[in-house]
């Protein structure tokens, strides 16, 4: 008896590359079959699969999933908590009065985005380094003013990302491995200056941020202790957030948390309600304490050797940056950042949008956001789609992580972990990318969100990335 | 005119609002709407479209749904109105669709227990594909052609060693415990087990089989270049001891052009020991030697199918040569069909799907023809130099699942149009008598591909019949009743449109042979 006679035995179960149609008459005779949506290994491109085939070698490929494996347990064992409130210039590492913080990875004014310039300029003003548009966008051109990514300052900063000296901002550490990250406090929707606006509705709620929210904020978390953010983002994986695009949950959870302790701050009863007001108005006050919450996850796997983690993807609303946990801190690999698809603001369309723009995909390189979409039914309207389009988005990312997480759960994949841990290789073998759920700024200054969708990093990031591993690592 | 309408304490999904504003953009009537609850950034976005009222800004709070459209009449405000409930309350009746892994790895994730991979990727990427699955303990078929000799050596070296399947490749047909695979027609189970170097000939066989009530164990592929020297026949053995080893089978069949002589020793030599009864189709082969050791030659694929269900049933294997409709009948319909045709009318056009059907029409009518010319010729200086582009040459065969008419369109079993239109182009021919068609049917195959072979047949029929000629066409439908296009329907559509439809490829050439026969007599 040979294992084929063993074969005739069994019950047929068929996996189907190829031609689609003989998957589906198998399924119409109800016979146990898989379609493989198949593609060439790097998307045919023949540079791109070599580099693949010498990290593919097994003695490297060892050192590499075991570097892999490393940076995993180093992401499941983050511990991020919300620690207190500080001002940028004191709190965060290498700040100085006139440096100029901004989401993505490094830009130059002249290469800036609308909405990016837009937030300069706003920042600018708001430090008094400027007293109107003109003279900001002046200095800003003048190379007087160190413009340098929120990411090489342990910080990360949404949309425009913006983050100037005098601006308060969320601590989180992670306390397995001690690392802090900072993050400004959201200012809401609209008109804001995330989103490039900069007139003097803007600069009145940056102050009074400043100086009425700030202060109650910090004292609270000094009252309450503490915040464990892991916990909270568990949570709302339950309750319908995905932890970039729709907040509500989080929100209402750090409300929750915080609210005992503003009571108790030593204030007016109205400076309280107004900070509850404030914070409970806005949605999106939760994505700017999910964001520090990753990126201190994800700092700690750097200079992991031979690690081909992704371990930051950022966009500055012109370029596309992604780093790789083994090749360290320094090296960025760009690629034009992409246009968002998604459901438009009525009176808006694609023509008004800007490219895909903020820091805030360290949600998805850590694990949450699009990576969960599927727990976050309420916004895959977003994408056109229905509940199993989000299903499908979420599980299609299992086949580009080293694994799964362990807190995060989605409850419609039977509580599954959510895939954790980009990996380069699987990236440029499968052809996937991973998902982003993201806000669509308008491309002028100013005017603020004009819609949501989900977007893709371009594929020449993981390609160069590529072949700097295989050009680093195969001899 | 600025229409509002509120809804107090109603709460729903901004996005849903998002899409519902879309669609009542686009009604009649309405050049701006603004479905949404009342927060301040929605009072706002009213504003800047020009929907805002006065209403809207004072007395619609967070908690209230409005519905604000700028519209040219009361009746488009209603419409929309209605339109925003029906979209509210409209529930997706789509059903979700099944998840499709992107990779090998991703499929084993889902089911662990795959056994069996159906491979059609382009050919330059299918060896690696192939080899994935076969690391994985997964038998292969492999339909895509174009894989290098060398790389189908190293699959089914690798394979034979570890007793797994690489069917292939080019190779469109199997039948493995009682699932079609690829192209494939639903044949009842039974006891014959074929294995085969050719697709369209196995289902031919295993279709013939079911016609005449019997029923196949497995059908198991093995690509036609198995039986070359460079690979050895190494499915054909791996097959062939299989089904001498499974207690299903109880007559097997061996399906294949003639192979090189070495090879064909060998693989008779094993047959010969299979202990059970063996019927060889070597299309256009020699009997002599298949009986020489033992065994039951076919003269063509329908009577290797005669053959393996008599002996299937314990009954003497004897050749079939004959007609369904009886030899009489037979004669008598041929002798009218070349009587009502004009002066000028001698040649036969064949116009072939299938490859092997092809192959073997040409086999069993070239003696007494001399030439046949083809883009798969018998000889080689009866090949057409341009068979797609040029003109029929006399009598002409074409197979259209050749390389040359398939570069950048599906196999004509799947787009049967390109061989409709030679059969319009050809029957315009004054030299042309007789137009041969076969029709696959069956899993894999278009899901009526009679319908543009009867159109063509009914066009091509009238046209003669106006230039004052008789065209005759005569049709063979390879397939079963339960296939999913249905045997007789098939049969039926064809002969409505005024095609002689044969119950198998060789009759239909017997049949096409009588008729010239006829018109040389006649001349």
């Amino acid at each position: 008896m040979s294992k084929l006679n063993e074969l005739f035995g069994q019950q047929l179960h068929v996996v189907n590359f190829g031609i689609e149609s003989f998957c589906d008459d198998l399924v119409s005779q109800k016979v146990d079959a898989i379609h493989v949506d198949w593609k060439p290994v790097a998307g045919g491109d023949p540079v791109a699969a070599s580099n693949l085939r010498k990290l593919k070698k097994p003695e490297l490929a060892s050192k590499i999933d075991a570097a892999n494996r490393e940076a995993l347990q180093r992401i499941l064992a983050a511990k991020p908590a919300i620690v207190g409130l500080g001002i940028a210039g004191e709190v965060i590492p290498g700040m100085t009065q006139k440096t100029i913080l901004h989401a993505g990875p490094p830009v130059t004014w002249a290469r800036m985005c609308g909405p990016q310039r837009g937030a300069v300029i706003g920042g600018l003003i708001y430090e008094g380094l400027a007293k109107d548009p003109a003279e900001a966008e002046k200095l800003a051109a003048s190379g007087e003013i160190k413009f340098d990514p929120c990411h090489m300052h342990d910080a990360v900063g949404p949309m425009a990302g913006v983050i100037t000296a005098s601006m308060p901002v969320w601590i989180l550490e992670n306390k397995a491995f001690g690392n802090r990250a900072y993050c400004t406090i959201n200012e809401g929707l609209g008109k804001v200056l995330r989103f490039g606006a900069f007139d003097d509705e803007v600069l009145t709620r940056l102050r009074w941020i400043e100086r009425e929210l700030y202060p109650i904020l910090k004292e609270a978390v000094a009252i309450k202790g503490e915040i464990d953010v892991k916990v909270l983002i568990a949570k709302l994986l339950q309750m319908g957030d995905e932890g970039h695009n729709r907040n509500e949950a989080g929100t209402s959870l750090l409300i929750r948390e915080l609210v005992p302790a503003i009571l108790r701050c030593d204030r007016t009863q109205e400076q309280k309600l107004n900070a509850y007001n404030f914070i409970n108005g806005n949605n999106h006050t939760f994505l700017n304490i999910s964001m520090p919450a990753m990126k201190c996850t994800l700092d700690p796997i750097f200079d992991i050797p031979y690690c081909t983690v992704v371990a930051t993807m950022a966009r500055n609303g012109t370029d596309f940056g992604i780093r790789i946990a083994g090749l360290g801190k320094d090296r960025w690999f760009t690629g034009e950042a992409e246009m968002v698809k998604g459901l438009y603001f009525p009176g808006y369309e694609e023509k008004d949008a800007a490219r895909d723009m903020g820091d805030s995909c360290i949600t998805e390189t850590g694990g949450i956001g699009g990576f969960c979409m599927a727990a976050a039914p309420a916004i895959v309207q977003f994408v056109g789609g229905q509940v199993s389009d989000s299903i499908h988005y979420s599980t299609k990312m299992y086949e580009i992580t080293v694994g799964e997480g362990q807190s995060y759960k989605i409850p419609a994949l039977d509580f599954r972990g959510s895939a954790t841990g980009i990996d380069l290789r699987k990236v440029m073998e499968t052809g996937i990318r991973p998902v982003i759920n993201t806000g669509i700024a308008h491309k002028n200054p100013g005017v603020g969100q004009v819609g949501a969708g989900i977007v893709y990093p371009p594929e020449e990031c993981f390609k160069t990335a590529l072949a700097a591993c295989a050009e680093a690592w195969a001899k | 005119m600025i229409k509002l309408e509120v809804k107090k304490n109603a709460y729903y999904d901004s996005v849903t609002l998002m899409i519902i504003s879309k669609e009542i953009k686009k009604l009649n009537g309405v050049s701006e709407a603004l479905v949404g609850m009342g927060t301040d950034l929605n009072k706002e976005i009213a504003q800047n479209i020009g929907v805002s009222t006065p209403e809207l800004d004072n007395a619609v709070s967070v908690n209230d749904f409005f519905v604000a459209v700028s519209c040219e009449s009361e009746a488009a405000f209603q419409a929309a109105i209605q339109t925003v409930e029906e979209l509210l309350n409209k529930k997706s009746a789509a059903k979700a669709s099944a998840y499709q892994p992107p990779t090998l790895e991703g499929a084993l994730k889902i089911d662990p227990a795959l056994n069996m991979a159906v491979i059609s990727v382009p050919g330059k990427h299918a060896a690696d594909v192939a080899q994935s699955c076969l690391d994985n303990g997964i038998n292969v078929m492999l339909f895509s052609d174009n894989v290098t000799i060398e790389e189908e050596k190293a699959l089914k070296n690798y394979a034979f060693e570890h007793e797994l399947l690489v069917m292939g490749p080019d190779c469109g047909t199997a039948i493995i415990n009682h699932v079609p695979l690829a192209f494939a027609n639903v044949v009842k189970s039974g006891d014959i087990g074929i294995v085969a170097a050719s697709g369209t000939g196995t289902q031919e066989v295993s279709s013939i089989i079911d016609q005449l009530g019997g029923g196949v164990s497995q059908v198991i592929g093995t690509g036609g270049r198995d039986l070359k020297k460079e690979i050895g026949g190494l499915m054909m053995k791996l097959g062939l001891d299989a089904l001498r080893n499974d207690p299903q089978t109880k007559v097997i069949v061996l399906i294949s052009k003639p192979p090189a002589k070495e090879i064909a020793t060998e693989m008779l030599e094993r047959a010969a020991k299979a202990g059970k009864p063996v019927v060889v189709c070597f299309i256009g082969g020699d009997r002599k030697e298949v009986e020489s050791y033992g065994l039951v030659a076919a003269v063509s694929l329908e009577d290797a199918a005669h053959k393996a269900v008599a002996l299937s049933r314990g009954e003497r294997a004897a050749d079939y040569t004959g007609f369904t409709m009886g030899e009489q009948q037979a004669e008598k319909q041929a002798k009218s069909i070349a009587g009502r045709m004009a002066k000028g009318q001698q040649y036969v056009r064949g116009f072939y799907t299938g490859g092997t059907l092809c192959d073997e029409a040409m086999k069993l009518m070239i003696g007494s023809l001399g030439h046949i010319y083809s883009n798969i010729p018998l000889h080689a200086e009866d090949k057409l130099p341009d068979a797609k582009g040029g003109k029929s040459r006399e009598h002409t065969f074409l197979d259209f699942g050749d390389d040359e008419f398939t570069v950048g369109r599906p196999h004509p079993m799947i787009d049967p149009s390109l061989r409709a239109e030679r059969v319009v182009a050809d029957g315009k021919d004054p030299s042309c008598a007789v137009i041969m068609a076969d029709c696959v049917i069956g899993y894999g195959s278009h899901p009526n591909p009679a319908e543009d072979l009867a159109n063509a047949i009914q066009t091509a029929k009238a046209e003669a019949e106006r230039a004052g000629r008789h065209l005759c066409c005569v049709c063979a439908v390879c397939g079963t009743e339960g296939d999913p296009q249905c045997l007789s329907r098939t049969q039926k559509q064809l002969e409505e449109a005024g095609a002689v439809v044969l119950p198998s490829n060789a009759q239909a050439t017997r049949f096409v042979a009588r008729i010239l026969a006829n018109l040389r007599q006649e001349g």
